[in-house]
């Protein structure tokens, strides 16, 4: 079970904030593969993953990171802080 | 180090002379002050700042750790705010205490780079016509590699 947490314009697009998942993914890229065939707001939300970054319990990490142990997995676009 | 995320607005004279006096055998302060500004374009009705809470502060010692790491620092201290704001609000600012000035301006620069790009906030400009998400440029990516 992971919690997957959505912020700005990807939380809008798929219209939830957080959702906790069950999944077998063994990366991130695994995990939005799997999302992504949850329906139309998902596929559209991961379509261009180059417009996305993802953290993993709260480190901000690639695609190709492992999940394992994972407890908290965000997707959000680049930030704009400052 | 002070790293203070929050709603409230700030006073950045009274927080720059607490930081100043708080500090002592530090010869020089730098501060950056961050405002919202209006647009070029149509008039902003609001700025909100979206972030994510649990990893924000995390997220913004680990930029205050690397440049007390780097630069020889008596104090940094970093005030960012979210939530909704109005043109001329103050969203955030940057203070670094160092023995001499080179320390100190190049580690608010490093600090303001990295808090733009590494510090999860998501902002949002409202006008009358609508509601867009800032993009992040290109040039905000690029600045972190000088460092």
């Amino acid at each position: 079970m992971i919690d997957v947490l959505y912020f700005a314009w990807v939380r809008e697009r798929i219209g939830k904030t957080k959702e906790t998942v069950e999944t077998e993914a063994e990366t991130v890229a695994g995990l939005v593969k799997e999302l992504s065939e949850r329906g139309q707001r998902y596929a559209l939300a991961f379509s261009d993953l180059g417009s996305l970054r993802v953290a993993v319990d709260q480190e901000l990490l690639d695609f190709d990171a492992s999940l394992k142990g994972a407890r908290e997995v965000a997707f959000f676009p680049p930030m704009t802080g400052g | 180090m002070n790293v203070r995320v929050q709603t409230e607005a700030f006073d950045f004279g009274l927080e720059a002379n607490n930081f100043a006096t708080a500090q002592t055998d530090m010869g020089a302060i730098v501060t950056f002050l961050g405002i919202v500004r209006n647009l070029e374009e149509t008039n902003l009705s609001y700025m909100d700042i979206e972030h994510y809470p649990g990893m924000t502060e995390k997220a913004i010692y680990k930029i205050t750790d690397e440049a007390a790491n780097r630069w020889s620092l008596g104090d940094i201290l970093v005030i960012h705010r979210y939530g909704r704001l109005s043109t001329d609000d103050l969203i955030m600012m940057v203070a670094t205490a160092s023995k001499h000035r080179k320390d100190a301006f190049e580690a608010a620069e490093f600090l303001m780079d990295y808090l733009k790009s590494r510090a999860p906030f998501w902002k949002k400009e409202a006008t009358d016509q609508s509601q867009d998400w800032v993009v992040s440029k290109v040039e905000d990516e690029a600045a972190l590699k000088k460092w």
